[in-house]
């Protein structure tokens, strides 16, 4: 896109788009962390994530300030004003991802010693994996701002959501087992839960980037396949 | 209940958009000035009870267009107009048509206030007079006191209509001449950068009473403030060069245009 006559308004425009590409390594280097640390059961890491979690909300707030202060200023219309508002949206996907990661470290503790199941902490390695590349690729998409990509991550949460239901199956399988094993096994659902969210946000954001790109909302329903909701239900 | 969902709301909206019968037609219109082409085949419709903006950098036909609305371009000399423009089913360069009797049903305000050197009441019942619209001085103080009411301007200068328009603040003086326009019951009244030399709030006053007049008159506005054009219009026409780049709805314009030019020119890119 050309450039603003005003260089003013495009340094600030660059400024959001830094900024939130910023949060995004944070976020993803956070989520990494903390399940590293969670199958580790290392606590000084843990304890990493949680205070990086303050650097995510001060960005956040920033990124808020600036864009109400060019909103305010510059009156944007069009692509311009789709952009603030895409960056404040991300932003705020963003310090989510940081908080679902904070919430996963500080189960850390509770865990630790516990001795997670190999075949289980696996799992949860591979969720993250899922999650941190549909994040990492999202965070390119919006370097790039191509609509297609964009759409194309949209599509793939489905995968996240089919193993987020085959951990939950097997966390319950668990604790059926034993009961001492209730207490970890419910942390680590809501630490897979947690893994299970951040794919949603970067489904968020893949929708937001569309948006900004096109002015259009992307067509048709998301896909899902978390079916936790009903599951052990009387009719399961 | 029956609870819309948003897509059909806004469809349903621009359905009831494009269901407002046209006003005036412009068809084809061109404009030169001696051997220079101004207005190259344009071709927009006003609707009726509907705010239009015009909009597009210096020189890109907008005022140019505006102006053939009412044939002010008549008194331009070596400017030619072709195309159709009908107000309602009258064709308005027809040569049967009585001028002096077009402008009185499209009025006209422009950029600078410019009351007549007489009292607030005589600027007002000016037009009144010469068009006979009234006889009697009763009549003509109902115009007069309507008009200005119309035109936000009566709580101001109802204990003061002797004294001389030029009198009045900036803001006061357009609303006036607003007042003069209305005073003769136009259909449509043509605004050229009415309020590019008021203040902020003498402006929001003149968009205030634009946003009133709309329920009784078409309007077509000239704007160089993206702004402007996006608080008060309905419709936004964008001119570039002397061609009719794009017309669309103004919720559209602003938010997702469809040209590329539109898109640089309201975002205040370079094009």
């Amino acid at each position: 896109m050309s450039m603003h006559i005003m260089s003013a308004y495009d340094e600030e425009l660059k400024y959001l788009t830094r900024r939130i590409s910023e949060m995004g390594g944070l976020a993803e280097q956070m989520v990494a962390e903390s399940v590293r640390a969670l199958v580790n059961s290392d606590l000084a890491l843990a304890q990493k994530v949680i205070s990086d979690d303050t650097v995510l909300d001060d960005a956040e707030r920033q990124i808020g300030e600036k864009a109400i202060v060019t909103i305010a200023k510059r009156q944007p219309v069009a692509a311009d004003l789709r952009e603030i508002m895409g960056s404040i949206r991300i932003a705020s996907d963003l310090e989510r991802v940081g908080d679902l990661g904070k919430n996963t470290a500080k189960r850390v503790i509770a865990v630790a010693g516990s001795g997670i199941p190999r075949k289980l902490a696996r799992g949860l390695e591979h969720l993250a994996e899922l999650a941190l590349v549909q994040l990492k690729e999202v965070l390119d998409v919006y370097a790039s701002r191509s609509p297609e990509k964009a759409n194309s991550i949209r599509e793939r949460d489905e995968e996240i959501d089919a193993i987020y239901t085959s951990l939950f199956r097997e966390l319950l399988t668990y604790m059926m087992e034993d009961p001492r094993n209730i207490t970890p096994c419910t942390h680590l659902l809501f630490c897979a839960k947690n893994i299970e969210r951040i794919g949603d946000h970067a489904t968020n954001i893949a929708e937001t980037i569309y948006y900004m790109a096109t002015g259009a909302q992307p067509e048709g329903e998301r896909p899902k396949d978390d079916n936790t909701s009903t599951l052990g239900s009387v009719n399961d | 209940m029956n609870i819309m969902s948003e897509a059909a709301v806004e469809k349903a909206l621009d359905q009831k958009m494009n269901t407002v019968p046209y006003k005036m037609i412009g068809k084809d219109v061109s404009v030169y000035y001696g051997e220079k082409r101004a207005l190259f085949d344009v071709n927009l419709n006003i609707r009726e009870n509907t705010v239009t903006a015009l909009i597009g950098p210096s020189g890109c036909g907008k005022s140019t267009f505006l102006r053939t609305l009412n044939r002010m371009n008549d008194t331009i000399e070596n400017c030619r107009v072709t195309g159709k423009i009908t107000l309602d089913t009258d064709d308005i360069y027809d040569p049967t048509i009585d001028v002096v009797e077009l402008r009185a049903r499209v009025g006209m305000v422009f950029q600078k206030p410019n009351p007549f050197p007489k009292s607030i009441y005589d600027n007002v019942s000016y037009g009144p007079r010469i068009h006979g619209l009234a006889r009697t001085k009763a009549d003509f103080d109902e115009i007069v006191e309507t008009s200005l009411q119309k035109a936000g301007l009566w709580n101001e200068v109802k204990d003061r209509l002797q004294e001389p328009g030029t009198g009045l603040s900036g803001g006061q003086q357009q609303r006036l001449c607003i007042a003069r326009a209305v005073a003769v019951s136009p259909e449509v009244i043509l605004m050229d950068e009415p309020c590019s030399a008021l203040d902020p709030i003498a402006t929001a006053k003149v968009e205030e009473l634009i946003h009133e007049l709309r329920t009784n008159f078409t309007i077509v506005i000239v704007t160089h403030s993206m702004q402007q054009a996006a608080r008060v219009s309905q419709r936004t026409a964008m001119f570039h060069l002397g061609n009719l780049v794009e017309e669309n709805d103004t919720d559209k314009m602003f938010t997702n245009p469809d040209d590329q030019r539109t898109q640089d020119y309201i975002m205040g890119r370079f094009g």
